[in-house]
């Protein structure tokens, strides 16, 4: 018999997960037999054989209780400085909420942007942090003049910030140009002056175009509020506050695979379903652990597959994910009964009663677990007749 | 025509409908053979709207004046109790079916509305129909052929995206017709309509009566109606205009009757009889030709009733009201919220037998038994069936009654009829008992029950234990068990119930059990372990213990294991020796202690390492879930149990106390952590003096500020963490309370450091304190003090004692933690429910995916490798074991 070891290895990998022949060959001591080899593979795939969920199991509810019961251990209203100068973030329960919910804007945006092999010194870091954080107009401005004699604008520059980000007057009122409008900029010597482009515009407009000017995009990266880089391991990772992922990944230095943000709609519109589903499973678990709580990655899974397999991220509130379920009894026993027993009235919308909710309303079996086997026994009432054939429910064991 | 309520009403109808068809099947297509168990289910349901024409047919009788009763107190035919629409008093029969009370499930009654009157419910409804089909052909306001094209769209939608998408959809397309101005199909102009809310539509400054409201609904053909997402066949539009009205049973408005012997109506009842008056004064003035005005105004009236009798929380309406001013409770507010129908009666039953009372603790019982009091055991019975074998001992039940126990309570006959067990009746039955009977027993020893305390928030909640009858008012448990109930004995409360049927019983010993729940599908590691003294006893009993061999199996027997051959003859045994008669003798296992020594269990003896949490605690450690694995679940609650019990014996015999005296530190040891204080607050002072002088350099993307704060904190949080250093360097390990710490039973060596030299800095929201006064945080101090003393520091231990200003703050932040607790519990329940509510119906079917109770996928295998959480270990597969076992020959 000449197999090889690879051969071995081969015949499992049809059955076996990947992962466990990964772990298999990386705990393996070196020269082990082929003959040993084999055993340990079989044995491995009898254990995970053995191992399985069982048909029937009510894998949903178990994850539910699995998040859930742990929520209340969870902190609340905390803010989490690890290490001295980072950022807030939300933690714990609110965060948690903040993920399931499907939020479309979140508490404490956050990016962390990955640097491509060549930028790991501390100065081009710095360089790097630089360029991605916004810079709005108001904070190159020392000071405005609203001067109400000449219905003008006077803006004055700080010319060491100005220097900073390399930046002349003219260039700054050729962007300011762009997304201010309404008033009429021009140059004069460290100072900026604003007319309004209509004559017989008031004070109030002058103002508007104060704020407006104010608020102006001048430099990096939009929605970047802060930026700080990190040392993690031997390389330097810039943590952002505020996130823009789809903006970032175009600049040339981002390590674009590793690159996330904390935002799971972002990563969804930018990245696709996969990746938010992902993001969901990686936020979560994040907190939780956090926490100091121990939850089974596999219970997150099928909490962040429920939110995603429709091939858009819905929340797992009234709107989303248990709005739309196929029962009306179920939805109605959430939230907004009422609404939903006149919906379905006027549709003539049929209750299958497939569901836990519905089974338990009018007493009958749930179908999940030992409520799950339908037994079909055939009954020979008076042996001379034709066979009867009854459908009775039967218990099975596990 | 229609109501929520209704909708749940004849919801019941349907499903006695086809309840009585499906046995019509059964019984009447097979010929004339009855078989005698048929298990018939509830296929679906169908929710549709109620026509005029169904409410008078499934009426029992027309409901004409507002009057209750007569002189004697009698329902008046007619009326609103009328006995033809279900009975409510005892010792009447109903007009309709015969019934008694509890027989007759009550019937219908409807009355002719003088004028029609708005749905409530449906009036969103009217107004999109009204704005998008033209009032004079009633045909929706787009060309035939984009009728067809869009009804294609809906159609595909539906079967892509299900039925909310339809709906979602149907919203899109009628946005865009409300806009139309000129009908297509007569040409006719369209006016502007608006709905004044609630229930008033205006065209052209001109109001349009629910009358011809009704008219122009019932112009618009079956056709069209799809359009709107409406399925003709169940719901006319026009039946959303009442023409007459339903008027539910008595018994679903039963009224009460005071100790004054003075009748009070239920809230429907009071809201009808209004209905029903101002629905007369209206016909008559109708019939008596009155003025357009008053006619007007009591049409109004009758809305606002009819409005207010459906939903009494309708915005713009003021609520009807009690006379004592309270609002009416009328059918949507019976249907909605948590005590509504719907979560209170339908989702959330109650049940019989059971019992509850307040739990204490037993060592003395198994893991898997539920000591049970006298009295519950007295009050609570399990059916039995009377056959020829346990006829005789069933009798001797019989004959010790319901007061001697192991008596009987009740006893039910083959045709169902139960009879109470006493003195008088206890002759008769014992003549009378033979096969087939049912006996109701006492619970007996070992009889299965299910244990539950609130709240239930995972499976292991409630579980099933063997009943142990004993004595004294409270339930009884482990304490084994508390870690998954979440209980403790301050006075907890837990419930119990005895399963009635086989199939129950069944169940709750194969699936429910404690040993089957041992390993939480949470994490995959033992959920039930040792805790507190037993923790610490088997740590001292392992670590330091060496006992004379006569002491030992004294020890060992009182612990109830009565196996000591494996006790070596010496005169002197060790701790680890005892603890290993507890042991499986083939049971090998390499793990770590708290202390980062390693455990060596080979061929069941502890060569090396001592018992901790680590190991014998619940939800860390393998040692238990590898004895679960090899041994199965029954053996590892024994040796849990033994374990348990050798441990908090332990600490019985050999003492253990902790004390003041535990925080006791040496001279030098006060001086060193004094003069460690010291040096850190003057170097936070310093800090705070280069901050003054603007010299301090901010972090980035901090203000000064905020960076002088974290600073500080971290200056203060390392000078406490080297105070807890120190008191540990200096504390007796040989102190209790130190044991108690090392063995993870309670308390950490920060609660330690806390009570012997500095409880910290308290923080709020992650910062020091700052609230308070203006610019200072209590008036004792300077105002910008943002010394440590004036932030929240405490540099004081618990024992030295706090000074007044450490107290309060410790109070402070004391307070803010309570409220946390108190906001979060709502909180995270809502989440829990939700979660629940979404994930409830999911899977795993038999092809290994996972399913939504519609079919659609969630995932393909369960967890990407179709592992069980609780099947796994710490929810994995454990490779290396499997290779060592395979390597070491072992298997």
């Amino acid at each position: 018999m000449v197999t090889k070891m690879s051969d071995v290895f081969k015949e499992y990998e049809r059955k076996i997960p990947p992962k466990l022949i990964e772990e298999v060959k990386e705990a393996l001591p070196p020269k082990t037999s082929r003959e040993r080899v084999k055993k340990i593979l079989e044995h491995v795939y009898q254990e995970w054989l053995s191992s399985w969920a069982e048909p029937g199991e009510s894998v949903g509810l178990i994850a539910a209780e699995s998040i859930g019961e742990p929520g209340t251990q969870m902190t609340l209203n905390t803010f989490h400085f690890a290490g001295v100068a980072e950022m807030n973030v939300t933690v714990g329960l609110p965060r948690i909420i903040e993920i399931l919910d499907g939020r479309q804007k979140i508490k404490t945006p956050m990016m962390e942007i990955y640097l491509k092999k060549g930028y790991h010194q501390k100065e081009k870091v710095r360089e790097v942090a630089r360029q991605i954080k916004e810079t709005k107009a108001g904070e190159i401005i020392k000071e405005f003049e609203i001067n109400i004699a000449e219905m003008n604008l006077v803006i004055r520059i700080d010319e060491d910030e100005m220097k900073k980000l390399g930046l002349k007057p003219a260039e700054l009122v050729k962007i300011l140009k762009k997304g201010v409008r309404g008033i009429d900029l021009k140059t004069e010597k460290d100072r900026i002056i604003g007319k309004p482009s209509e004559k017989d515009a008031g004070i109030n407009s002058l103002y508007k175009a104060k704020e407006k000017i104010r608020n102006a995009h001048i430099a990096g990266v939009k929605g970047i509020t802060q930026v700080l880089p990190v040392k993690k391991g031997d390389e330097f990772v810039v943590v952002t506050a505020g996130t823009n992922l789809a903006e970032i990944l175009k600049l040339e230095f981002v390590d674009t695979y590793r690159t996330k943000t904390n935002d799971i709609k972002e990563t969804y519109a930018v990245l696709g379903i996969e990746a938010a589903r992902q993001a969901i499973m990686d936020e979560v678990f994040k907190v939780i652990e956090d926490q100091g709580l121990n939850v089974d990655i596999r219970h997150i899974m099928l909490v962040a597959d429920t939110m995603c397999f429709s091939g858009t991220v819905k929340g797992i509130t009234r709107y989303g994910v248990v709005g739309e379920k196929a029962s009306v009894l179920a939805r109605a026993s959430f939230e907004t009964p009422i609404k939903h027993l006149v919906n379905a009235s006027l549709i003539g919308e049929e209750d299958p009663l497939k569901s836990v909710v519905e089974n338990v309303m009018i007493n009958q079996p749930v179908p999940l677990g030992t409520g799950l086997p339908q037994l079909s026994v055939t009954l020979a009432r008076t042996p001379k007749k034709t066979v009867k054939k009854k459908k009775t429910k039967g218990k099975a064991k596990k | 025509m229609e109501s929520k309520k209704e909708a749940a009403e004849e919801k019941e109808q349907e499903v006695k409908e086809e309840f009585a068809e499906e046995k019509r099947d059964d019984y009447g297509s097979e010929g004339n053979e009855v078989v005698d168990f048929t298990l018939k289910k509830v296929d679906k349901i169908t929710f549709g709207m109620l026509s005029p024409q169904i409410i008078r047919k499934m009426a029992a009788a027309k409901i004409v004046t507002p009057e209750l009763y007569d002189k004697e107190g009698y329902p008046v035919d007619g009326g609103l109790m009328d006995i033809r629409l279900g009975v409510i008093d005892p010792g009447l029969r109903c007009k309709t079916c015969g019934g008694k009370l509890k027989e007759c499930p009550g019937h219908f009654g409807y009355i002719d509305l003088a004028r029609p009157v708005i749905h409530i419910s449906f009036v969103s409804l009217v107004y999109t129909l009204l704005k998008s089909t033209c009032s004079e052909c009633g045909r929706v306001l787009i060309p035939d052929e984009m009728v067809t094209k869009y009804m294609d769209e809906l159609e595909r939608v539906e079967k892509e995206q299900g039925i909310e998408a339809r709906r979602e959809h149907i919203h899109n397309i009628i946005a865009s017709i409300k806009t139309i101005s000129k009908c297509p199909h007569c040409g006719a102009k369209q006016k502007k309509i608006t709905l004044e809310k609630p229930t008033t539509f205006i065209e052209n400054d001109k109001r349009i009566t629910p009358v011809d409201i009704r008219a122009r609904l019932e112009k618009i053909p079956d056709k069209d109606c799809e359009l709107f997402g409406i399925n003709p066949s169940v719901a006319r539009p026009e039946w959303a205009i009442l023409t007459v009205l339903p008027i539910p049973p008595v018994t679903m408005r039963p009224s009460i009757t005071l100790e004054s012997g003075e009748r009070s109506e239920d809230d429907l009842t009071h809201k009808l009889g209004d209905i029903v008056r101002i629905n007369q004064r209206l016909f008559e003035n109708l019939n008596a030709g009155a003025p357009e005005i008053i006619i007007e105004d009591l049409w109004d009236l009758l809305q606002y009733h009819i409005t207010t009798f459906f939903d009494n929380k309708v915005a713009q309406l003021p609520p009807a009201r009690h006379r004592s001013g309270q609002p009416l409770k009328t059918l949507a507010e019976r249907i909605s919220s948590k005590e509504g129908r719907i979560r209170h009666n339908l989702a959330g039953k109650r049940t019989n037998f059971s019992s509850r009372t307040v739990i204490s603790p037993d060592l003395f019982i198994k893991i898997n038994e539920v000591g049970v009091p006298m009295d519950v055991v007295m009050k609570l019975t399990v059916p039995v069936k009377v056959t020829e074998w346990n006829m005789n001992y069933l009798r001797k039940y019989i004959e010790n009654g319901p007061k001697i126990y192991p008596g009987a309570n009740y006893i039910v006959r083959p045709d169902g009829k139960k009879k109470k067990i006493t003195d008088e009746t206890k002759e008769q039955i014992l003549e009378e008992l033979e096969p087939g009977y049912v006996v109701e027993r006492h619970v007996l020893d070992g009889d299965i029950a299910l244990f539950n305390r609130q709240p239930s928030l995972h499976k292991m909640s409630m579980m099933s234990h063997h009943v142990r009858v004993l004595p004294y008012k409270t339930f009884r448990l482990n304490p084994a068990v508390c870690a998954p109930y979440n209980a403790d004995f301050d006075g907890d409360e837990m419930n119990l119930h005895i399963p009635q049927t086989e199939e129950a019983r069944a169940e709750a010993e194969t699936l429910l059990q404690v040993q089957t729940q041992l390993i939480s599908p949470r994490y995959g590691l033992s959920i039930i372990g040792c805790v507190q003294d037993a923790i610490s006893g088997n740590y001292i009993l392992t670590k330091e213990l060496n006992l004379p061999r006569k002491e030992a199996i004294s020890l060992l027997i009182s612990a109830g294991i009565t196996e000591v051959s494996g006790l070596p003859k010496k005169e002197v045994v060790s701790g680890r020796e005892i603890f290993s008669t507890v042991l499986p003798k083939d049971f090998n296992f390499r793990g770590r202690d708290r202390e980062g020594n390693e455990v060596v269990i080979e061929k069941g003896k502890l060569k090396s390492g001592v018992m901790d949490k680590n190991n014998l605690g619940e939800g860390s450690g393998l040692m238990l879930r590898n004895i679960h694995k090899i041994y199965g679940a029954e053996a590892t609650i024994n040796i849990l149990g033994k374990i348990f019990m050798l441990g908090t014996l332990t600490l019985t015999r050999y003492g253990f106390s902790t004390g003041l005296a535990d925080t006791d530190l040496p001279k030098d040891a006060r001086e060193e952590i004094d003069r460690r204080m010291k040096e850190a607050e003057d170097e936070v002072k310093k800090m705070i003096k280069t901050y003054r002088e603007g010299k301090l350099e901010a972090f980035p993307g901090r203000t000064v500020r905020e960076s002088l704060e974290l600073m500080i904190l971290e200056k203060l949080n390392e000078a406490r963490n080297l105070s807890g250093e120190i008191v540990l360097k200096h504390a007796s390990l040989k102190s209790d309370t130190m044991k108690m710490v090392n063995s993870g039973a309670r308390g950490t060596t920060l609660n330690l450091a806390q009570m012997a030299a500095c409880v910290g800095q308290q923080a709020m929201r992650g910062k020091r304190i700052e609230t308070g006064f203006t610019d200072r945080t209590l008036s004792y101090f300077k105002r910008d003090d943002l010394s440590p003393d004036s932030r929240g520091f405490i540099r004081h231990g618990f024992k030295e004692g706090l000074n007044p200003f450490e107290f309060f703050f410790m109070a402070t932040t004391g307070r803010d933690s309570l409220m946390d607790t108190a906001l979060r519990t709502p909180k995270s329940g809502y989440l829990y429910r939700r979660l629940a509510n979404a994930l409830q119906d999911l899977k795993v079917e038999y092809d290994y995916t996972v399913r939504d109770p519609s079919g659609k996928i969630i995932q393909f295998s369960y967890g990407e490798d179709r592992v069980d959480v609780s099947k796994s270990e710490g929810g994995r597969i454990n490779v290396k074991t499997i290779i060592r076992d395979v390597i070491e020959g072992k298997s």
